[in-house]
């Protein structure tokens, strides 16, 4: 009894050992590198094309290529807008971060129900409309117009929710979801 | 059966003993198996006989007139478990008997009920016994042990509740379980421990580094989780539970059978189910708030004085809703949850658990034995392995919707080993080693910038730590230990960030690879860390005890604190790691007196903890994306201060009424910047009175008041640019909410049903007034109400 007892000790410290010393052989470097993670939801870059018979085509582009990085969008904003016109816009939106670029507007095209873009305006702007709508007869907002008061300066605030309530009074406060984009362009009437 | 055929062998010895020499003397002494010192006071028994006699001071003891042949001797010690031993008598003998006198050993089979053995002799140390461990069975580790004063939570809603000791919680508050430390990503606000707490035995709260033998940086202090031991003797038992809990329409069942022998042998499992809906705040649905989770622990060994083993396997696995409206987009939709006081997103009940949610999973494996050396100590060795897996996922649209935004799995391996000297009554030395590798693999599948990078971690500590018994009132105690860390890490930053940063000047060399927006880096760093203890422990009656502690605890920065980059997106946050961020060392001095009278005790414990290079998360700024601006937290460095106190008081004013009183409070201070510390609970005083009459079949009725007080002390503010509103605004992200009161009924009775089985029912209702409330140390708090009223079923049977 005796010995079965000492060689069981023995066998179980003898294990022991043997874990031990190969849970830290086995434990050597790999060092194969990690594959780098391109982000495909990315929003990189929104166009907007302000088109208007008889005057000047007018891009709007908020572009931010390190996407959640510190670095801040840059806007930019290609001339002024004609006084008393209304402009049809389309959105584009964009992933850059990869090559050739990823169209995100498609995507939310196909779930049009889980998104819709919202404008609000200040100054020289007089309203928007929406030109487009999802399965439900509810508004997108991918294609839209703008019409302009008289000359001065005006806001745009372009905001892309997702999973808003649908349909909604069209306010942000009401449609509730995330934000997918938002940005505000300063534009000028003349 | 046994004792009978050696009484009949007996009767042999003595029917042929006629014919022999009966004049022989048995001459014998009694030593303590550890250090052979004599016992005075052994009780010798011939079984079988009268024949009695007890050890004098040398430990000797003498029978004369014996006759030739084989005895059984019982020897009793009342410090000592009785032994059986056979001699044979030829002519005058002499036999030496060793007996286990430390009760050490016998108190661990002994602890099945309240009884929980102190960790150290000087630090301040409270335990949660079996009782309250099974009355919160239906929650979590967390929620139970907020029952200690000093104890609080960091909590996501009520699913995920990380322990705080004395202000001080993840990486700073070590877990063990069974023996293991916990690997399961504790770095995290939002990452709950992954343990069961139905598979807990007793749970013990060291408040500071004291313990140096679980580890030298437990700058908040160490949570020991422990099975039920094992009991040395034939039997079978088990235990099944069942909760029907309201809030949250479902309910949780526990299921527990060990068995264990005579001869050390035991084996035990156990297994638990959790399925709750949506929680309900007073006046809404909390949607998706949901959780699941399964937990299964199986125990195997043998248990005997001199050398025992254990294998142990648990897996727990915790699917977690997480509130549908703290999922936001930027911080326009933070600020309008915080200024509507509503969540923004209200759904009818529902069980499911949808996104955001987390999903994870661990797995424990260890093995570890003892061997007792005769007048030496007890060696102890055990390796474990660890594996635990954690997705979260966020709401995604498109292909990824199904697809999880963090996906890590750590792989933890540990060696350890310890001597502990024991031999000497005066004193008792311990000494060890620990080994340890960790790898942790961030899956890149996920789609989704890693917040985690990639690393591997090797640990090495080693520690020396002794207790002395000066004489029968006072105890000194003391410990060094030191700690290696390494870590090697692959992450990737975004160039912007880099040199956002600053780490192109100061970290060129830790660049492998450059690919155009992302740059590939590998750092490398050591820690060394030193800890020590010192403290005494007085008790000059029975009934009181003053405890007086220092610590000193470094504590290597987590891969969270390090690395941390990027978007969070679950709390739309981008949280902000630094490269640069060192070990923070932790000096604590802690007092703690109890005093216990007839009818009423006490314990008082005031602490100061110093801490420089303290690490903290905070909201410092907004970032501006395309998406709009998120909150920026940032981790820095700080000299900090925290200072407090903890009072547990009860009364038995009457045999058939007691109250229960605690009160806790702490006080943060950064004193660098001269401002109070983010996320330091407030002060709350708790009271309950119990009603019990053991012979209405043991009914218990009790009433709890808890009362949290508003946090007044919190970091100023900041102000952010909001694009929505082209201004800039205060973002109320560090205003505390106002205190509240919560009470809670608990009630209950135990019936004997068939023989040995026992059936005990109780009903409690917690925030039985239905109050509408938000908890500081709830990050949900910017988005809904805590919990509303929720009553519980709770069946136990023991058999």
């Amino acid at each position: 009894m005796k010995n079965y007892k000492n060689k069981i000790e023995k066998l179980m410290f003898a294990a022991f050992i043997l874990v031990g010393l190969t849970t830290f052989v086995a434990c050597s470097d790999d060092d194969d590198p990690p594959a780098p993670v391109n982000e495909e939801e990315v929003i990189t870059t929104m166009n907007i094309t302000l088109v208007a018979t008889g005057a000047t085509t007018i891009t709007l582009q908020s572009q931010d290529l390190d996407g959640d990085g510190p670095n801040a969008p840059t806007i930019s904003v290609s001339g002024d807008l004609i006084a008393n016109t209304s402009y049809s816009g389309t959105i584009e939106l964009l992933n850059e971060t990869e090559s050739p670029a990823e169209d995100i507007t498609e995507e939310v095209e196909e779930e049009a129900d889980e998104h819709q873009f919202f404008f609000v305006t200040t100054g020289a702007i007089n309203q928007t409309d929406y030109t487009d709508q999802d399965g439900d007869g509810n508004p997108i907002g991918i294609d839209f117009t703008l019409t302009t008061s008289d000359a001065g300066s005006a806001t745009l605030q372009v905001t892309l929710r997702h999973e808003p309530k649908k349909p909604n009074d069209g306010t942000l406060a009401d449609a509730g979801g995330e934000t997918d984009i938002t940005q505000t362009f300063n534009l000028t009437v003349q | 059966m046994k004792k009978f055929a050696f009484m009949l062998f007996l009767l042999c010895i003595v029917g042929s003993g006629f014919a022999q020499n009966c004049e022989s003397i048995l001459l014998g002494q009694v030593i303590d198996f550890h250090d052979n010192t004599p016992l005075e006071g052994a009780t010798i028994l011939i079984t079988g006989t009268q024949d009695t006699t007890v050890t004098k001071s040398d430990g000797k003891f003498r029978f004369e007139g014996l006759c030739d042949g084989v005895l059984e001797l019982e020897i009793f010690h009342p410090d000592c478990k009785s032994q059986f031993i056979t001699i044979t008598i030829e002519g005058d003998t002499f036999k030496k008997v060793s007996l286990e006198h430390h009760l050490e050993e016998l108190q661990e089979v002994n602890v099945v009920g309240d009884l929980v053995r102190k960790e150290t002799n000087s630090a301040s140390e409270q335990a949660l016994n079996l009782k309250t461990i099974e009355q919160f069975s239906g929650k979590s580790i967390g929620d139970a042990l907020r029952e200690i004063a000093g104890v609080s939570s960091l909590n996501t809603g009520s699913n995920i509740v990380k322990p705080s000791i004395h202000g001080l919680n993840g990486s700073r508050v070590l877990i063990l379980n069974d023996g293991v430390r916990m690997q399961d990503m504790e770095w995290g606000e939002e990452h709950a421990p992954n343990i069961d707490i139905n598979g807990s035995g007793s749970i013990s709260v060291i408040k500071g580094a004291a313990a140096l033998q679980y580890g030298g940086d437990a700058i908040g202090g160490v949570i020991l989780v422990s099975p039920q031991k094992p009991i040395k003797k034939d039997s079978l038992f088990g235990k099944i539970l069942l909760n029907a809990i309201s809030n949250g329409r479902g309910g949780n069942i526990s299921s527990e059978l060990s068995k264990t022998y005579e001869n050390g042998w035991f084996a035990n499992g156990q297994a638990s189910f959790k399925r709750l809906g949506d929680r309900e705040a007073p006046d809404y649905i909390l949607s998706n708030t949901g959780v699941k989770e399964i937990g299964v622990k199986l125990n195997v060994g043998k248990q005997l004085f001199d050398w025992g083993w254990k294998a142990n396997y648990s897996f727990f696995d915790a699917e977690l809703a997480i509130l549908r409206a703290s999922h936001i987009g930027n911080v326009d939709d933070l600020i309008r949850s915080i200024n509507s006081g509503q969540p923004q997103v209200i759904d009818p009940f529902s069980y499911d658990i949808n996104a955001p949610r987390q999903e994870v999973t661990h797995h424990i494996a260890s093995l570890g034995m003892y061997k007792r050396f005769q007048g030496l100590g007890k060696w102890n060795v055990q390796y474990d392995f660890q594996n635990n897996r954690r997705f979260e996922y966020d709401i995604r649209v498109g292909d990824d919707r199904n697809t999880a935004a963090i996906d890590l799995e750590l792989t933890t391996h540990t060696f350890t080993t310890n001597f502990k000297w024991d031999a000497n009554s005066k004193y008792i030395i311990t000494s060890g080693l620990l080994t340890r590798f960790q790898d942790n693999f961030a899956n890149p599948a996920t789609g989704v910038r890693r917040l985690i990078p990639d690393y591997q971690k090797f640990d090495f500590g080693g520690f020396l730590i002794a207790e002395f018994d000066l004489n029968e009132n006072l105890v000194l105690d003391g410990g060094l230990r030191y700690d290696f860390n390494r870590i090697d890490a692959q992450k990737f930053y975004l160039e912007s960030r880099w040199i956002e940063r600053g780490y192109n000047t100061e970290f060129e060399s830790l660049v492998i690879n450059d690919l155009g927006t992302q740059l590939l880096t590998n750092p490398k760093f050591d820690y060394h860390n030193f800890s020590a203890t010192a403290g005494f422990q007085y008790a000059p009656d029975s009934s009181t005890n003053f405890r007086f502690n220092i610590a000193l605890a470094q504590r290597a920065p987590n891969p969270s604190e390090l690395f941390s980059d990027g978007l969070h997106h679950s709390a739309a946050r981008i949280e902000l790691g630094d490269l640069r961020i060192s070990s923070e060392t932790s000096k604590k001095v802690s007092l703690s007196q109890s005093k216990d009278f007839d009818s009423w005790g006490y314990s008082i414990e005031p602490y100061a903890n110093f801490i420089s290079d303290f690490i903290l998360l905070e909201p410092t700024g907004v970032e501006f994306t395309i998406r709009g601006a998120f909150p920026v937290w940032t981790y820095r460095q700080t000299k900090a201060r925290l200072v407090g106190v903890d009072f547990t008081g009860y009364t038995n004013l009457h045999t058939n009424w007691k109250t229960r009183h605690s009160f806790s409070l702490v006080k943060g201070k950064d004193i660098t910047e001269n401002e109070a510390l983010i996320q330091i609970p407030a002060v709350n005083f708790g009271n309950t009175i119990t009603f019990m009459r053991p012979q209405w079949y043991d009914f218990e009725i009790g009433l709890s008041s808890m009362l949290d007080f508003r946090q007044n002390e919190f970091p100023p503010n900041i102000t952010i640019f909001s694009p929505e509103q082209q201004r800039e605004v205060a973002l109320e992200i560090n205003t505390t909410p106002k205190g509240y009161h919560l009470l809670a009924l608990n009630a209950k009775m135990a019936f004997s049903v068939f023989g040995n089985t026992t059936l005990t029912a109780s009903v409690s209702a917690e925030n039985l007034l239905n109050t509408n409330y938000r908890a500081y140390l709830n990050r949900q708090r910017y988005f809904a109400d805590d919990l509303g009223r929720n009553v519980s079923l709770q069946l136990k049977l023991n058999y």
